[in-house]
Formats: structure tokens, sequence, C-alpha cells
């Protein structure tokens, strides 16, 4: 997969009105009026959406010329969620360093009171 | 103690990642580990990169600069400024990468939120384009150091056997 394939994904992706969309093709094909209906927003504004999902290659449109159903492409969206998600796991690592080091240095005053003691 | 705390990775807008996560500290600590070069040292990196260079002049508008050394020696540099010191609720600063290949400076700021003796940490990265934050989404593996880091943690397993080996 190509670096822009995924710039265009990520980009696409930024809009909440975008990631609604995705969220409902998810459960099944739908057509412009269809996905419009959930939405404060004309057809054309929905239209105009579909348009940045379609070059981000992760909608594409049915044949069906009277209702050019959408679907939703999961390829592309699978590669940019394997990105945050290689993101994720680099922080995590260090994250779990941080927490050995605040464990440690939470430690020396418990072990003090038990030589006391 | 030993709680799995799970970080999330959010993306709210095309410039920015949020990063989330509990520690089981108080927030003044958590605070020092980000801020004390002597406790960065210890923690800030992953997959075999350790800093080998942390400066940290902690005022306003005083500058930091760390320098990360990973597999095959490959080096990475970054810095800036800071903008607020709030200790322990609030830190925000500057981040410039030597040799970014994204223009502008972001803009890392964290946020510390302690309840019952355990910290909420969240850090948001603000980046000048959505370009810049697309790219260090990559970064990590584009670096190669996932597959370095791999070979290197299946030879220390090997070490480890060893060594039970020779105790039992």
């Amino acid at each position: 997969m190509g670096t822009d394939v995924l710039d265009a994904t990520f980009a696409a992706l930024a809009d909440p009105t975008r990631r609604a969309i995705l969220t409902r093709l998810a459960a099944g094909d739908a057509t412009v009026m269809e996905l419009a209906a959930p939405f404060a927003m004309s057809q054309p504004a929905i239209s105009k959406h579909l348009k940045v999902l379609e070059r981000a290659g992760l909608v594409s449109r049915g044949r069906d010329a009277q209702r050019r159903p959408c679907h939703l492409e999961a390829r592309p969206l699978r590669a940019a969620t394997d990105w945050l998600e290689n993101y994720r796991r680099y922080w995590e690592e260090s994250y779990q360093r941080l927490d050995a080091l605040l464990e440690e240095l939470q430690a020396p005053g418990r072990e003090t009171k038990r030589t006391q003691a | 103690m030993n709680r799995t705390r799970e970080l999330t990775v959010s993306t709210p807008t095309d410039r920015e990642i949020v990063l989330r996560r509990d520690f089981d500290a108080p927030a003044a600590l958590v605070f020092d580990a980000l801020t004390r070069p002597e406790l960065l040292t210890r923690w800030f990196g992953a997959r075999g990169w350790n800093l080998v260079v942390c400066e940290v002049d902690l005022r306003i508008g005083g500058a930091w600069r760390f320098v990360s050394r990973g597999p095959a020696d490959a080096e990475m540099a970054h810095g800036g400024t800071y903008r607020v010191i709030d200790r322990p609720c609030c830190l925000v600063y500057t981040e410039l990468f030597d040799d970014q290949s994204y223009p502008g400076e972001s803009l890392i700021s964290h946020e510390f939120v302690e309840r019952a003796g355990v910290t909420a940490l969240t850090t948001t990265v603000l980046y000048a384009t959505p370009d810049g934050r697309d790219r260090v989404l990559k970064y990590p593996m584009a670096r190669g150091v996932g597959e370095s880091f791999e070979r290197l943690a299946a030879v220390l397993a090997d070490v480890r056997m060893d060594t039970r080996g020779d105790a039992s």
C-alpha cells in the first residue's frame, strides 16, 4: 500500500461525519438518500463526503444507475488502523518502562520502613 | 500494583494524536518522570531506543533536547522549548526533530489528573500540518526498528534460557 493512499485514508477519517458514514456502511450497503437520513445534512453535502471517501478508496459505488449503493472497502481502513496500532504499541512499550520506574520510585519508602521494623 | 493499564490512541482531528493512560503514581511523580533527565533516561523510548542525551531547562522559554540511540547505532534527535510548566497539572512544550521531513513545530501538551493515587495522563500532540501528523503515525515502523528489535528480543530470550539452565 502506497503512502499516498494512506495519507488519503487518514485525511478521510479525520471528519466525524465521514467516520459516521463508514460506521453505517459497516452494517451494510446504503444509498446516498439512506446515508443522508440520520444527518442534518443535504444529499449534496453527503455526496461531497462520499467523494472524499471514494478518493481514499474507502467506499465504492454500485453500478445500478438509479441507486448507486455505497459499499465499504475495508482494506485501506485496515492499513490505517494498523499504523495507529503500531504507534500505540510503541508508546505502550515505553509507558511500561515508565510503570516499572514509578513503582520503583515509590518502593524505597516502604523498604526503609521494613528495614527499620 | 501490576494492573495492566490500557493506552488509548486517538486522532480527534487531522492534525492531532491523543494518547491517554493511567499510572499507579501521584501526579507529581509522573510529572517528574517527564521532566527530570535522571528519570527520563530510565524509561523514554522503546524497541531498543534509549536516551543518550537528555537536556532539560525547565523554565518557560527554556530548551529541551533529547538524542536517542537505537538498533544499529541509529540516532534520532529532537528538541524544543517549554511553554507551560504547572507542576503537577500541566506541561506544554514545542517539538522539532533534527531530520524532520515535514514542516513546522509540533506542540505537545500533557495533562495530569490524579484520583485516588492514580494519575490519568493525557498527551495531545498537535502537528503544524495534517501531513506531519500522518508521517509520525507511520514513523515507528518506517525506520524498520520493529524488525531489529524483534531480532534482539529473540537473542535475549536465548540468553535468558541459557542462564536459567545454568541456575538449575
